[in-house]
């Protein structure tokens, strides 16, 4: 069977150049000043951020940073270096990186499996379970810190990885089944029955025929849970801990706030340190982002 | 595939089972030496790290493949009515341990003591609902779930509609409003004290944007979070600061995919861009709108991290119910009335659920 005959689904954007788009009226100067009003109003917080992380200690407490243009300030990397050297911030990438790709790999792939079930297999109480599996997505994951708790301490799992993967793919899994069968189911059924037709079984046509089709709807999901598990603070510090050897990033920045809450030129280049990997995963995938979330939503 | 299993079935299913007797073991004690290796202190940090990354992404994997080739060692009628519950099995055994025994748990204990060892009714409840702080907590979560979906729905359907006019950089717009959904909430408190950020004077100057802008126009400084109740506002900005991005992403995508001749025809007929946008853009992308604010309301409910990190949620009455159940929980050690405030928040999910739930069948029944 060679993939290449088979009819592609649409998978590209069928929208045309959005110049050309019929229909769409093009915005004059009334429209430029509001996105650009909209966009610097959202940028002043970050802005604040980044100005105050580059300024020397002294500076930072004696003037604000929306000043730091105006008069002649030091502009230094010490703080990065600081927050980097002594507060224990490596370790914190490092476990934050541990935990976060895992983390972001295991549901997306436990949650393909039960979205080209839920989509292409034939089984009892399909409906029903599929309807419990998007049900639990409204249960506050707070609630469900403490009895996973316990167990963790009976199964000698907690502080591990394996304990904050879990837990992490459990909480996002729900959205992920949701999403990625709303994707997988509305794949044209012509190529997974001609597939089937050729003799391939159900794990060839999920991992050679599905899969690759999924692409985009997967990696979209994949930047989302990323996200969401780099910027996580709950669940890391309740089954990973707050120690020195064991927290993520997100809980080493807690810290700093908590215990210098006047630190600022470490506070500003700690926030972008934590920032930094987010930011570039985000700039760089976007596109899938935008695309794959909605891609079978708006079809309909 | 099953092919030699009909040749010699009793010697062969033994042999099998041996096999996969076998396996197994094999692959727990694997499992039992690579996480006890993980676990040892001594260990070099970034091998560590590197050896987690490969067992937790190529275990997920290996996982499935594993099933499935047992599965395919079953004669053949019984392989493939059990290979669909192998491949949603994981999901459902996840959700069940992780969500499911959660939630009858988090009731039962809502139902006893502090310590969780005497049964004490309704008590907990009685607590949620007359303690002052917890009242408050309850008000201003109604306020957060009401003032975060709509601010940042419609900051992110006007945003879409007018970027969708842009000649050019209607891209790099669209990234620079989502930017703030990449922070964490620890990094967006940090950002958004160098806006509130109050000192009383003789204790150094205001390095606060907003206390900058009053000492510019020649007023006083003001201690802006714990002006009540605005402060509550003040925090609640933060969440639309960072969610509004989502909500513009998606929609702007939903109205992409509007069919230009129906805007078109609507123009010929007259309609203005007022009219275009009322009558055919919010219709066309009313499933998408709901979505989105189902989203925010059920993450408006649970926010936590803000409200935490900016601190003294007490004495600024800036208390929300996901925080007063950390409190009670982690803090106050009160596993009761942690469990009935968590409870009181699963129950205040419903009729969101059910709204989404009856939208769902009237969309099944149109198509």
């Amino acid at each position: 069977m060679s993939l290449a005959a088979l009819p592609q689904p649409e998978l590209e954007e069928t929208r045309a150049p959005s110049a050309d788009v019929v229909g769409v009226k093009r915005g004059g100067w009334f429209v430029r000043l509001t996105i650009l009003a909209v966009v610097i109003l959202w940028l002043i917080p970050a802005a604040g951020v980044l100005i105050t992380s580059f300024r020397a200690e002294g500076d930072v407490d004696a003037t604000g940073w929306w000043t730091a243009f105006a008069h002649p300030t030091s502009w230094t990397l010490e703080n990065y270096r600081a927050v980097l050297d002594a507060g224990g911030f490596e370790n914190a990438l490092l476990n934050s990186l541990a935990v976060a790709v895992p983390a972001t790999v295991m549901p997306v792939a436990v949650a393909a499996f039960a979205a080209y079930a839920f989509s292409w297999m034939d089984f009892r109480g399909r409906h029903v379970l599929f309807v419990v599996v998007v049900g639990l997505m409204v249960v506050p994951l707070q609630m469900a810190l403490i009895p996973i708790l316990r167990l963790f301490v009976d199964l000698d799992m907690q502080g591990t990885f394996l304990g904050v993967w879990l837990a992490h793919s459990a909480f996002g899994l729900s959205l992920a089944t949701y999403l990625l069968r709303n994707y997988i189911g509305s794949l044209p059924s012509s190529i997974i029955e001609s597939a089937k037709i050729d003799g391939a079984d159900h794990f060839t046509i999920f991992w050679r025929l599905v899969v690759p089709l999924s692409v985009p709807a997967l990696a979209a999901f994949a930047i989302f849970q990323f996200l969401w598990v780099w910027n996580d603070l709950l669940v890391a510090y309740v089954f990973l801990g707050g120690t020195r050897e064991t927290r993520v990033v997100t809980i080493a920045l807690a810290n700093l706030v908590g215990g210098r809450g006047e630190d600022w030129h470490l506070l500003t280049s700690a926030a972008f340190v934590t920032m930094a990997l987010p930011l570039v995963v985000f700039f760089s995938l976007q596109r899938y982002f935008v695309r794959g979330l909605t891609a079978g939503s708006v079809k309909g | 595939m099953s092919t030699t299993a009909t040749t010699r079935p009793g010697a062969a299913l033994l042999l099998r089972a041996a096999a996969l007797v076998a396996g197994v073991v094999a692959v727990v004690l694997g499992f039992q030496w690579v996480f006890d290796f993980l676990r040892d202190g001594e260990a070099n940090r970034i091998v560590i790290v590197l050896v987690a990354i490969g067992v937790g992404v190529c275990g997920v994997f290996a996982l499935f493949w594993a099933m499935d080739r047992v599965v395919s060692w079953l004669p053949e009628r019984g392989a493939e009515s059990v290979r669909p519950y192998v491949y949603i099995g994981p999901a459902l055994v996840l959700l069940a341990v992780f969500l499911l025994y959660p939630v009858f748990n988090t009731v039962l204990a809502s139902l006893k003591d502090g310590r969780g060892q005497e049964w004490v009714g309704l008590d907990n409840y009685e607590f949620v609902f007359t303690d002052e702080s917890m009242l408050r907590s309850i008000r201003n979560t109604a306020a957060w779930i009401v003032v975060v979906p709509l601010v940042a729905v419609t900051v992110g359907l006007v945003f879409a509609t007018l970027a969708d006019r842009l000649r050019r950089g209607e891209a790099l717009a669209k990234s620079l409003i989502f930017l703030p959904m990449a922070i964490s909430f620890v990094g967006a408190a940090v950002t958004w004290r160098l806006i509130y950020s109050y000192r009383p004077a003789g204790f150094g100057s205001n390095i606060g944007l907003l206390n900058g802008i009053m000492i510019g126009l020649g007023r006083d400084p003001v201690p802006w979070l714990s002006e009540r109740p605005w402060n509550n506002l003040l925090l609640i900005v933060i969440m639309i600061w960072m969610q509004t991005g989502f909500a513009m992403v998606v929609l702007s995508a939903a109205i992409k995919a509007i069919p230009g001749e129906i805007i078109e025809a609507a123009r010929i007929d007259g309609a203005n861009e007022l009219q275009v946008f009322r009558r055919i853009t919010i219709p066309s992308i009313r499933p998408t709108i709901a979505v989105v604010t189902t989203y925010m309301v059920i993450n408006a409910l649970k926010v936590f991290d803000i409200v935490f990190v900016m601190g003294n949620a007490e004495s600024n009455e800036t208390e929300v119910i996901a925080e007063r159940m950390i409190r009670w929980f982690f803090i106050s050690n009160h596993d009761g009335r942690g469990a009935a405030i968590a409870v009181v928040l699963f129950l205040a999910v419903i009729p969101v659920m059910v709204w989404n739930i009856r939208r769902f069948r009237e969309q099944e029944a149109m198509r």
